[in-house]
């Protein structure tokens, strides 16, 4: 079982990471879109940035230092990405569901981040030996890792609830919209009735990373604890691979669509973006288009397909 | 009501149409129109147009798409849709969009949030087949079954669908149920779009297919690059139409009105919707009192698609946008002037000002500004002389969306009519939060078979509903009031929607331009520029 544990773990931390990285450059590699945000963009000055104006407000509004507000992102993002502020004030009926759902998951993150740290720092000391830190740490890494997991799992059962019963969702539900959060559920309790139940002679979740951390197999793992381990790797692993990677998707969608407002001749590496997709050739086959995938785009843009016919 | 409607209905091939909007359905209207009894009933589509062409939608037809003559055909046809699905998600294709729509495509959480931000769906009373998401979720499930090749565990993923001809002709005809407004994009917690899956839809079916309404291609872009104005006006007929508003407006105002073509080096060159020269004459000759007053230096260009600011492309064709963007821009050039200032027209803001900008490099790349900002600086910093009393009567502002939460421009206008009016009152929501009229991306200048019915009941009722309510202290015919609309289009719808429920007889509601009221107050011109007539 150790063994086992082990290598899920590895495999679906290698596969979380791998995944996301590949999502991350996929849209990072998209090539420049035309300009279509949307306001209020936060990084505005913050007298406007509340009511949603733009630069465009301004007078002359090229001849003007472009000020961008980051504070003002953050200010944005931080209750956003905390507690799901859009969400709370568009449908507040779901918040309630997906709020605890969301943050139970950044609790069992930040405990799993902890327990980690924790066996690196004290991956010399015997077990137990750890003093202050040690015991901080296990006070604060369980404290969260059992809020969220108590959080998480009412949170995907509301959830799931919701899907199953609101006509509107459930006609746009697909079969695995249900199984993505019943596995939430079920790896969740799973892991937890595994930890409650590991008992005296399992060497505790910090002393199992620290021998993880050392490929240490002599240590036992108890198999409900060890399943709901296997479980959780999968699901990590799982994860980027659908749509549930929102959490990557919604840095480009905000960042890079809803509040990209750079002009082209702001960076000479936008330009040079930009005039590479001007020397793109379509294809697209409406005669009024007139590419035949020799032309460039550019040369399709100053074609007047009605030429020679002006009144 | 149709809520029993399933994606899968899509694929049906009986040519029943899939929704029907009873007036039951639809969301009350306040006074004076809240008798739901009295409410105008629709004029069905003729036997002949359902006949003929594909209206398997819903109540009414935007498209006259042709009936296939046989299996064949259809299969042709769903071979090009699909052939233009592949381009969309292409560098070389679609490079204008590509980041947006897959971004979209891959991360819709299904949580029906946008629902409730669409003023299309909730006047319906909720019809499914105008939920934001029905739309997106089709094109969602083509794009993982075609596009991207899924199998078995892709439709267990992402759902499945039957693709046939009568799905892609309704899907042609559900990507003009939406005003492009984008506020289910900003109701979104993720940030995915679904105004930008019908923007990209009405591409495809352009770019590839050759399918548009022939409002905004043949007798709009098209007619635009070939006689220089959606209107139809060549620079002859323009510069006579201008000339007439000129004389017009020297004899109604007492001031010396005289426009100014192709004058190089001038450091505004205004650019009107065209379509305000014809419908609304005194919106550009209000332009033109105030910039003279003002000492400001301003020309018209004569240029083909100069002398009018609309660019329908930005609606449903990137090449006919780009072509149109381009030629507005090299005029600017050619005449050397210091910036370019956008009349009121919402859509040409947007287009001209934020999405062209990437494609308008080096010496295209000319300043442009909002006639808003230009007009505010006017107003506030004294250049004009103004008496707000001249304005004493109810307005209310309508947010053209290409000009507010596309753009931010939210408070020049508000600075205007808090200057020189009295009893200016704002609808709510308002600013980057407003509903759009319902004639957005297009609809306004549509108006094949019932589409006006559609029109007014569905895609205006919530805009209507904000007037109404704004105005609900003073809905008495004896006192007139002012529907503050800068927005051509807007403009347009409002006028329709207006006269459909009569509320200029019943209430004596006017709508109007934002440079009108400005004029209207202006101390040096004769009172009484706004006529309260209706038109």
């Amino acid at each position: 079982m150790t063994m086992a544990v082990y290598a899920a773990i590895c495999a679906g931390v290698l596969v979380f990471m791998a995944a996301c990285a590949t999502r991350a450059v996929m849209y990072a590699k998209q090539p420049p879109h035309l300009r279509w945000e949307l306001y209020p963009v936060p990084h505005e000055p913050a007298g406007r940035a509340r009511y949603g104006g733009s630069r465009y407000e301004e007078t002359d509004w090229w001849t003007r230092a472009r000020r961008r507000n980051l504070a003002g992102e953050v200010r944005f993002m931080l209750p956003e990405l905390l507690f799901l502020k859009g969400l709370r004030d568009a449908n507040r009926a779901l918040w309630y569901r997906s709020f605890p759902f969301h943050f139970g998951l950044y609790l069992l993150g930040g405990a799993a981040l902890l327990v980690v740290a924790t066996a690196i720092v004290t991956i010399g000391v015997p077990a137990g030996a750890g003093g202050t830190l040690e015991a901080t740490s296990r006070g604060l890494y369980r404290t969260a890792g059992l809020a969220g997991g108590a959080l998480a799992v009412g949170g995907a059962l509301g959830l799931l609830h919701r899907r199953l019963t609101d006509r509107a969702l459930r006609r746009y539900s697909a079969p695995a919209d249900y199984f993505n959060l019943a596995s939430f559920v079920v790896t969740l309790v799973v892991l937890g009735a595994g930890y409650a139940t590991s008992g005296p002679g399992f060497t505790g979740v910090l002393g199992l990373t620290r021998a993880l951390l050392r490929f240490d197999t002599s240590v036992h793992v108890p198999a409900l604890l060890g399943t709901g381990l296997i479980l959780a790797s999968a699901l990590v692993a799982y994860i980027p691979l659908t749509h549930m990677s929102h959490f990557i998707a919604k840095y480009f969608t905000y960042h890079a669509v809803r509040w990209d407002d750079r002009p082209a001749a702001d960076t000479r590496a936008m330009a040079r973006r930009i005039a590479a997709c001007l020397a793109t050739r379509p294809s697209w086959s409406a005669p009024h288009v007139g590419a035949d995938g020799t032309r460039t785009w550019v040369e399709i843009a100053l074609e007047n397909p009605t030429e020679g016919a002006r009144s | 009501m149709s809520d029993d409607l399933r994606l899968s209905d899509m694929s049906r091939r009986d040519r029943e149409m899939l929704a029907h909007v009873d007036n039951g359905d639809l969301t009350p209207l306040p006074a004076p129109l809240d008798d739901a009894a009295a409410e105008r009933p629709w004029t069905p589509l003729s036997p002949q147009a359902r006949e003929k062409c594909e209206c398997l939608l819903d109540d009414t037809c935007v498209l006259n798409l042709s009936r296939p003559a046989s299996r064949g055909e259809e299969d042709a046809l769903v071979q090009r849709f699909l052939a233009g699905l592949d381009k969309l998600f292409t560098r070389e294709n679609n490079w204008t969009f590509l980041q947006p729509l897959v971004l979209t495509m891959e991360h819709c959480a299904k949580c029906q949030t946008c629902a409730d931000a669409c003023h299309i769906f909730e006047a319906s009373g909720g019809h499914e087949v105008y939920r934001p998401t029905f739309r997106s979720e089709i094109v969602r499930r083509l794009y993982f079954k075609h596009v991207k090749r899924g199998g078995l565990l892709s439709a267990w993923q992402h759902g499945d669908i039957e693709i046939t001809w009568p799905l892609v002709a309704r899907l042609a005809e559900l990507a003009y149920r939406c005003n492009l407004c984008r506020r289910c994009a900003q109701a979104c917690p993720i940030g995915a779009d679904n105004g930008l899956v019908a923007h990209e839809l009405r591409k495809l079916f352009s770019q590839e297919m050759g399918i548009a309404p022939k409002e905004i291609h043949a007798s709009g872009s098209m007619l635009q690059l070939r006689a220089g104005s959606s209107t139809g006006m060549n620079d002859a007929a323009v510069k006579d139409n201008i000339a007439f508003i000129d004389e017009e407006m020297s004899e109604k105002t007492g001031l010396r009105v005289e426009t100014k073509w192709d004058v190089e080096g001038a450091d505004v060159l205004l650019v009107h919707n065209a379509g305000e020269i014809l419908a609304w004459p005194e919106n550009p000759g209000a332009f033109a009192v105030a910039l003279d007053e003002a000492g400001v230096s301003w020309t018209l260009s004569s240029d083909l698609c100069a002398y009018d600011a609309v660019n329908y492309g930005v609606w449903y064709d990137d090449a006919q946008f780009a072509r149109i963007a381009l030629r507005q821009a090299e005029a600017a050039r050619k005449l050397r002037v210091k910036k370019i200032v956008i009349g009121e027209c919402g859509h040409a803001h947007k287009a001209l000002s934020v999405v062209a900008d990437r494609l308008l490099a080096g010496e295209l790349a000319v300043p442009r500004e909002s006639a808003l900002t230009l007009l505010r600086d006017l107003v506030v910093g004294g250049r004009l002389p103004l008496d707000p009393s001249r304005n004493d009567f109810p307005v209310t502002l309508h947010d053209p969306c290409n000009v507010v939460r596309l753009m931010g421009i939210v408070e020049p206008q508000r600075e205007i009519l808090r200057a020189i009016c009295p009893q200016f009152r704002e609808m709510h929501p308002h600013g980057v939060d407003n509903y759009c009229c319902g004639g957005g991306s297009g609809f306004a200048l549509m108006s094949g078979h019932n589409f006006v019915d559609w029109r007014a009941h569905v895609s205006g009722r919530k805009k209507l509903q904000q007037v109404l309510r704004a105005f609900g202290d003073c809905l008495a015919p004896s006192q007139p009031k002012y529907l503050c609309a800068p927005c051509s289009n807007c403009k347009g719808q409002m006028r329709d929607l207006l006269a459909y429920y009569g509320l200029w007889e019943k209430s004596r509601i006017l709508y109007g331009g934002l440079v009108e009221l400005i004029v209207n107050a202006m101390t040096t011109v004769k009172p009484g520029f706004i006529e309260w007539e209706w038109r």
